[in-house]
């Protein structure tokens, strides 16, 4: 990788700082990032290091009942760290492996926003809220297409607030080598509504089904969805699977995730 | 340049690396601790797995100024004080969980986590858990037997080979 300068701030306010020049980057856990750099595809000028600003780490609850878990936070602890929603925490048990769940971040995979990741179905399923250190970012106004977010330069993810749901399940067909997401599906059935979000299916990145949402919002069943699919124009096509394959994948996912959800 | 320090193995440990220096190479190169062993350099193989503050970790993703301050442990620093093999290093000569050898340290790094946060796991555990680490000579079998063995359980009904 090509050489830059490493910063460590302590804060929130130092790390702001630290990414006013375009070319900084933040490093949130890396294990995105390092790779990227590793293969030349990123060339940061600086690279800002959030691993020491204590202020988004952790995870509470709001008066809101929603669980607000700090951008800088593990997988790892996430797993661990949010009994009141299960769906989120055994997403975070199962993404990627054990070493890397103890450094990657739901900040930094928000913010990358990786066509195949886990958090984005979550995050978009549950409408969830994205804190940055300037302003709150509904889920449905974040996410803008594969590696594409509602964030500027140098904004950071402080915090990401979940609405926990009366029942919600994700369903990931895991690529068998990279064990990233070929199609996940995340469920979550509200009081006012179920909403039905698909990673690694789309060109477009992370969206919301909602056709399925409208039939499962009346009748929370598998059958509901039974005679639904997404067209194949669109989806990704690639040496894994065929945009048709990956379409019949949503919907299987999408039935699993809702007979799991009971 | 920059200086850094950690404990590494219980003793201080520091030195003069660039941003762009990866705990693995830190480790290796400056400190001369080779046990640790990059495979992939991708965070595929496992084959760098360290403890930093507990935690495993791949050291080839994770930059030595990130661990400043820090404790680590390699595989250097798993044997008992009278320098025997520690009680999961014993099992996997007992249980012949290597053939090569080269992913073992990372296997031994992993597998020590697991058994830290899971004293008794069951076999289905230990192979989930080891979802990173990937070994090509044994298939798996006897790495999953030692550990188990490692954990004081009952082998003696798991696949021998």
């Amino acid at each position: 990788m090509y050489a830059f300068d490493f910063v460590r701030p302590k804060s929130l306010n130092e790390a702001v700082e630290a990414l006013q020049p375009e070319e900084a980057m933040a490093l949130g856990g890396g294990q995105t990032l390092i790779p990227t750099l590793k293969q030349r595809l990123a060339s940061p000028s600086k690279l800002v290091s959030l691993k020491g600003v204590e202020e988004i780490r952790g995870i509470c609850r709001d008066d809101q009942g929603r669980v607000c878990i700090g951008g800088g936070t593990t997988h790892a602890e996430v797993a661990a760290g949010v009994p009141e929603y299960p769906a989120l925490a055994a997403l975070a048990a199962n993404i990627g492996d054990p070493a890397v769940r103890n450094r990657g971040t739901i900040g930094g995979s928000l913010a990358n926003n990786d066509p195949s990741a886990c958090y984005p179905a979550a995050a978009l399923a549950s409408g969830a809220t994205i804190v940055t250190n300037t302003r709150e970012i509904a889920a449905d106004d974040y996410f803008e297409g594969m590696f594409m977010t509602a964030l500027e330069e140098g904004e950071i993810i402080t915090e990401v607030r979940f609405p926990v749901p009366q029942a919600a399940n994700y369903q990931k067909f895991e690529q068998p080598a990279s064990r990233f997401a070929l199609v996940g599906v995340f469920v979550a059935k509200f009081e006012d509504g179920v909403r039905v979000a698909v990673t690694g299916a789309s060109e477009e990145g992370v969206f919301r089904w909602t056709e399925a949402e409208e039939a499962l919002s009346s009748n929370f069943s598998p059958d509901a969805v039974q005679g639904l699919s997404v067209p194949a124009e669109g989806m990704i096509g690639d040496l894994h699977g065929s945009p048709e394959y990956r379409a019949h994948l949503v919907g299987v996912m999408t039935r699993r995730a809702v007979a799991a959800a009971g | 340049m920059t200086k850094v320090s950690m404990t590494v193995n219980g003793e201080a440990a520091e030195g003069e690396v660039e941003g762009r220096t990866l705990l693995v190479e830190f480790l290796r190169e400056e400190l001369g601790l080779t046990g640790t062993h990059v495979g992939c350099d991708t965070s595929q193989c496992g084959a760098c797995v360290v403890h930093v503050d507990g935690k495993d970790v791949k050291a080839c993703t994770i930059f030595a100024l990130e661990a400043e301050g820090a404790e680590v442990r390699t595989i250097e620093g798993m044997a008992n004080p009278d320098g025997s093999l520690n009680v999961i290093q014993q099992a996997f000569q007992d249980h012949h969980g290597l053939q090569c050898g080269f992913c073992t340290p990372g296997m031994v790094m992993s597998a020590a986590a697991l058994l830290a946060e899971n004293p008794k796991p069951s076999e289905h555990e230990i192979r989930d858990y080891l979802e990173g680490n990937i070994c090509r000579c044994t298939g798996y079998h006897n790495i999953v037997k030692a550990i188990m063995a490692a954990s004081g359980q009952d082998v003696s009904r798991i696949a021998a080979e």
